[in-house]
């Protein structure tokens, strides 16, 4: 009987423990999945909207009681697709560079001084990204292209670049660093010089690892809501170009969730909205899966 | 070369792991939040029933959720409260008119605070058992950025800028700077508070304007931007940005008083029926004569100066 004790605390209750937490939490995933779903489907259920209507349509104006109104999120869902882009476009090469330095150029240095600044910078919250880039980017971008305002595409996207370019470095970085030494020394072998190693064998070798982290970080930059939406100037209209301002999915939510009613149609607009950028992670999260599986049946 | 390949499959698996690791991280943060908030709730339930005893001291609790216009005020009055009602303990959130109405309506808060009439967000039906409580007014200025160089437009200028037909500020006798144009998203009390009294209801031009819904950005925002032109309440009112005359007409709470301005709303508390006697005391003591000086230094205006007045939708 003691022992049999003894076996449960020694065993199974941490087991149990563990159980419990993981059956939770995917619990937990599916139910806010579900909940997703039973909210943001409720434009195209209760308030007979299309789905062609609410991706393609750029005329947004649901009424705040009963129905009748538009709810094309056409600009919001192209403005939060650019901005991305962009700021994918813009951090990728500096992760990269930046993860090879700390690992294949200077890993003492990297671990030093390159691996603690990166750690900074994701635990920096992104109010702050957010004010900086109002108060400091927004007003720099007016001054240098000599614009009425420098509310635009390219201020939320250097704003996002920044905000991601940890996530990319530090998952690229940890890609590089399990590429297997023997892979650096058979081409040292073949007589490739240190930058040849890394371009023709490194890179490649840790590709998958490095796509991993791209699309991390285009998944943080899609779900990024305060420190875009202070900086992109939020006009509703498309983009005419990098330096005109637009508004996106996360902007549009944050801006009207606390003023509109509950079960009103700009509400379930809104949750349709939300319910699209769960549904654009989901792929973010299949797409990763999709990369790794390919990596690991090439090698 | 088969040990390689297990190496790397090896590692791309931890990879994985470790990622999984921090989107677990991230639902744990969110099961922490959630149980809190729900812990929060019950406790607050807990003790709904207020005790009101013959000598005038109480005890119990308030929730206040709302319109963020209103929440500097609401505080104000639930610290001032307690000062008094050591026993009592008030809550105030933020979250907007639309959340605060919706909340009362489910009886989830006991007072629910609104920039705009429930009828005007709620179905009628929903909006009926809502009381209603005009707790002081709020002006709503036209701000300007110093560099455009007006300090006074008239009502037609003002309507002509914000729907567009005016495009810079040397039409109405400013600088030759290109007017900007600020607004707040249309689900916005202020919004419709604006549109209704300063631009005589006719339609913002959506399309061309920024959008900027929280007042202390929106605030920065005119600051930062040559010729940029906005609204705001009167209590977020500071240096950095230039209240612009209307008809000749000053914003301030003296001319709201006597009608001669006319931009401005009533700030209203719900409650979803009559009061309960804690909540009673709680309102009568924003509507007393005590805490007047507090809402005018917040930067609000007095019901009971009113000598106009406006009835609901």
């Amino acid at each position: 009987m003691k022992l049999k004790r003894e076996k449960w605390k020694k065993e199974y209750l941490g087991r149990t423990a563990v159980t419990l937490a993981g059956l939770f939490i995917i619990v937990l995933t599916l139910a806010i999945g579900a909940f997703l779903f039973y909210k943001g489907t409720a434009t195209f259920t209760s308030d007979h909207h299309t789905v062609a209507e609410f991706l393609f349509s750029s005329n947004w104006e649901p009424a705040q009681q009963g129905s009748g109104g538009k709810v094309g999120a056409a600009i919001f869902i192209v403005g939060s697709i650019i901005i991305s882009a962009f700021a994918l476009l813009l951090a990728t090469p500096f992760s990269i560079a930046a993860a090879l330095f700390m690992t294949e150029i200077s890993p003492s240095a990297g671990r030093r001084i390159l691996q603690p600044a990166v750690e900074i910078f994701v635990g920096i919250p992104s109010v702050v990204y957010g004010w900086v880039g109002l108060t400091v980017l927004v007003p720099f971008l007016a001054k240098v292209f000599n614009l009425a305002y420098g509310y635009s595409v390219l201020a939320g996207a250097i704003v996002l670049a920044v905000m991601i370019s940890p996530t990319i470095t530090s998952v690229a970085a940890d890609a590089i660093r399990s590429v297997p030494n023997e892979y650096r020394e058979a081409s040292y072998g073949l007589g490739s010089t240190r930058w040849q190693m890394i371009y023709r064998v490194v890179i490649p070798a840790a590709m998958p690892g490095i796509l991993t982290g791209v699309v991390l970080g285009l998944a943080r930059a899609f779900g990024e809501a305060l420190a875009v939406a202070m900086v992109i100037g939020k006009m509703q209209a498309f983009p005419k170009g990098l330096l005109s301002p637009t508004t996106n999915l996360t902007a549009e939510i944050t801006a009207s969730m606390g003023n509109t009613a509950e079960g009103s149609e700009w509400n379930n607009a809104l949750w349709a909205m939300a319910l699209l950028l769960l549904i654009i992670s989901f792929l973010f999260i299949v797409i990763i899966r999709l990369i790794g599986k390919k990596g690991a049946d090439k090698t | 070369m088969q040990r390689i390949i297990v190496k790397v499959q090896k590692i791309e698996h931890e990879e994985e792991k470790r990622g999984i690791k921090k989107g677990m991280k991230k639902i744990l943060s969110v099961i922490l939040a959630a149980s809190l908030m729900a812990a929060s709730l019950c406790a607050c339930s807990g003790n709904k029933s207020a005790s009101s005893s013959a000598s005038g001291s109480l005890s119990g609790t308030i929730q206040i959720s709302g319109s963020s216009a209103l929440q500097p005020l609401a505080q104000a009055a639930a610290d001032k409260f307690k000062e008094t009602n050591p026993d009592v303990s008030v809550t105030v959130n933020a979250g907007g008119s639309g959340t605060g109405l919706q909340n009362i309506s489910d009886k989830t808060v006991d007072i629910g605070d609104s920039d705009v009439y429930a009828e005007e967000k709620l179905s009628s039906d929903k909006a009926k058992s809502l009381v209603d409580h005009i707790v002081c007014v709020v002006g709503v200025a036209a701000v300007a950025n110093p560099q455009a160089g007006v300090s006074n437009v008239t009502k037609q200028q003002l309507t002509d800028i914000f729907t567009g037909e005016i495009t810079n500020w040397k039409e109405v006798g400013g600088n030759d700077q290109k007017i900007v144009i600020i607004n707040r998203p249309k689900s916005s009390g202020t919004r419709a508070l604006f549109q209704k009294y300063a631009l005589g209801g006719e339609e913002e031009n959506t399309g061309k304007s920024l959008m900027e819904d929280n007042s202390g950005t929106l605030r920065q925002n005119v600051a930062q931007t040559p010729g940029s032109v906005a609204y705001i309440a009167f209590s977020y009112l500071n240096d950095s940005v230039k209240p612009l005359y209307v008809d000749n007409v000053q914003p301030t709470y003296e001319n709201i008083y006597s009608g001669k301005y006319n931009i401005w709303g009533y700030e209203h508390m719900y409650t979803n029926g009559q009061p309960s006697a804690l909540c009673k005391a709680f309102l009568d003591y924003v509507q007393s004569k005590d805490f007047a000086k507090t809402i005018t230094e917040k930067g609000y205006g007095l019901y009971s100066e009113m000598k106009v007045k406006r009835s609901s939708p």
